[in-house]
């Protein structure tokens, strides 16, 4: 078995539950030329790869797979990187076990 | 939009809110809880132990009917390096009583049946349902709550503030800070399914036993950290946390984190051949005693999670969230008796009865703790586990060498490592910590 496979998120991410506000995301990146450090270290430090580099070297957040644990937020909210808050109520990840 | 006021608004249904909410309601008060998951648990996550005894100060008959999975005989600590673990394990036939104390539990499940008694003692519950705001007069004083559910308030006496560890009412509203980096854990979990047999044949259990791993040491890449295993009836959860900070630090990735604790040769033998049917997440407040908030205000208390009421040395938080949310609903039902207003200096007497219950005792007694833990994280979780481990196999192999020259080399490997001082600095700030 070798690391990589082992590790893709998106795996782990198919196996939940969500029911995705199409159009409404809840988390927003404000947009940047450069990405902070608080920016950077969440394409590592969020759970579900929500956050990724694209091709001009901006961070862009794709929040469908999001288990919205706040992580995002303690980090980058309050440096203003990113808009923050709860999906609209009974949308987002819908946990079986928890 | 609800026109109705309320006695009280309860905002959250996770273990404080449940609490507070049954707790009003069989007292008398007519009361909203909000809560933004489908049902109840929907967004909760834990490892989980259950304490009984806090829960049935609560509803006392709870065995008859919750969703509980294993009771606990047998809890093992396993300190770790990467092929090895040397472990405490503690086992008694005592624990196999007629009202156990503590149970593994599924939290979407128990929170279900949780929220269910919560309605039977009268509460209104309105889940999908995210609070946006809390409401308040031109005086500051909170009156209410604002939902994305349609315009307009919700008027309340008391505003109870359940929202758990990532609250964002409380820290938009400028009553406490938003949780720091260093004062979090981010915790990755996931839920291995397996028949029930094989659980109890792995585990060393018979019918309803339960067993608990914690482990810590070099699964956590020197960060402040720990890795967790609890057998349910027919499944296993395991998972893995530390603090965000390290995160940042670090670069490591929760997944990468989790994925080697589960390839751990002491780990594997255990899950082999399950079927992941869930990977959640989920913060951990770990400031303890100093990070706990001003904890009511005008028109407001809040409880739980959401004021970093967790002994996480002890890994308990949905003990303390239950009686935070009892004490604080017991405080305001004494005042609403008494027809006096929900305002500071009567709401103060929540505060007074969390002083006086284990929460705050227990939550004083590590008050330094985890600035100890974080600031000497790579000695307590990297460099301690693998000498650990170096001691034990030294000890354990007979290979000619004699035992008066076995314990030279091991004290040697000790003191080279950290130093006779380092070591005595550590074990000294450990003990001053622990008392
Ligand atoms: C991995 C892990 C393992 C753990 N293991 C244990 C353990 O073994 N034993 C133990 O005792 N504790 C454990 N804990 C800690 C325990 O889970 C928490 O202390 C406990 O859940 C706190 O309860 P709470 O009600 O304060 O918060 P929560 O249980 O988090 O509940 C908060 C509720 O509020 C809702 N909410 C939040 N914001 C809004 C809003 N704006 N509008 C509407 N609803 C909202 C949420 O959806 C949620 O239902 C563990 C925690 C984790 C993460
Ligand atoms: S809330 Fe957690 S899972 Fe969601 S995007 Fe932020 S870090 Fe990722």
């Amino acid at each position: 078995m070798s690391i990589e496979l082992a590790m893709r998120v998106e795996d782990k991410l198919f196996n939940n539950r969500y029911l995705v506000d199409t159009g409404r995301p809840h988390i927003k990146v404000r947009p940047h030329a450069k990405p902070s450090p608080q920016l950077l270290s969440m394409l590592k430090a969020c759970p579900a790869r929500c956050y990724e580099l694209n091709e001009q070297g901006q961070v862009e957040a794709t929040v469908d797979g999001c288990i919205e644990c706040g992580t995002c937020r303690v980090v980058c909210e309050e440096s203003g990187d990113i808009e923050w808050s709860y999906p609209r109520g009974g949308y987002g990840v819908l946990f079986k076990f928890g | 939009m609800i026109e109705e006021k309320f006695d009280a608004i309860v905002v959250g249904a996770g273990m404080a809110g449940n609490a507070a909410a049954l707790t009003l309601a069989e007292g008398g008060m007519k009361v909203l809880q909000l809560e933004r998951g489908e049902y109840s648990g929907s967004k909760n996550v834990q490892g989980a132990i259950l304490y009984a005894d806090m829960l049935e100060k609560l509803v006392p008959n709870f065995r008859e009917d919750a969703p509980l999975e294993r009771h606990l005989v047998e809890q093992r600590f396993w300190m770790m390096d990467d092929r090895s673990h040397t472990g405490l394990h503690y086992r008694s036939e005592d624990f196999n009583e007629d009202r156990p104390n503590r149970y593994t539990i599924i939290r979407a499940q128990f929170d279900k049946w949780f929220s269910q008694k919560v309605r039977e003692a009268g509460a209104t519950v309105l889940c999908e349902t995210t609070v946006t705001d809390l409401a308040q007069d031109s005086h500051g004083k909170v009156i209410g709550v604002r939902t994305d559910r349609r315009d307009g308030e919700i008027h309340a006496d008391i505003v109870v503030l359940a929202e758990g560890v990532n609250g964002m009412l409380g820290t938009r509203a400028g009553l406490r800070e938003r949780p720091k980096a260093e004062k979090v854990a981010l915790a990755v979990k996931e839920m291995h399914f397996l028949p029930r047999e094989i659980i109890e044949a792995r585990f060393n259990l018979k019918s309803d036993e339960g067993v608990v791993i914690e482990a810590v040491g070099t699964i956590s890449r020197g960060m402040t950290g720990m890795g967790f295993i609890y057998a349910n009836k027919e499944c296993i959860s395991l998972g893995i946390g530390c603090l965000v900070a390290d995160f940042q630090r670090t670069g490591e990735t929760p997944y990468g984190l989790l994925d080697r604790f589960k390839r751990h040769p002491s780990v594997a033998p255990l899950i082999e051949g399950s079927e992941v049917k869930e990977y959640s997440a989920h913060l951990i407040p770990e400031g303890g005693f100093k990070a706990i908030p001003q904890l009511y205000g005008d028109g407001w208390v809040v409880i739980g999670d959401a004021a970093q009421l967790n002994n996480t040395i002890h890994r308990e938080g949905s003990n303390l969230a239950m009686t935070s949310g009892r004490i604080a609903a017991e405080a305001i039902l004494q005042i609403k008796s008494r027809n006096q207003p929900m305002i500071p200096q009567y709401l103060a007497l929540y505060k007074k009865m969390l002083d006086d219950s284990f929460v705050i005792k227990d939550l004083r007694k590590y008050k330094d703790m985890p600035a100890l833990m974080h600031t000497r994280s790579q000695n307590f979780f990297l460099t301690y586990p693998q000498l650990v481990s170096k001691a034990m196999q030294n000890f354990l192999r007979v290979d000619g060498t004699p035992k008066i020259e076995k314990e030279k080399l091991t004290l040697r490997s000790f003191t080279s490592a950290r130093s006779r001082r380092g070591l005595f600095g550590d074990a000294f700030r450990l003990v001053r910590a622990w008392r």
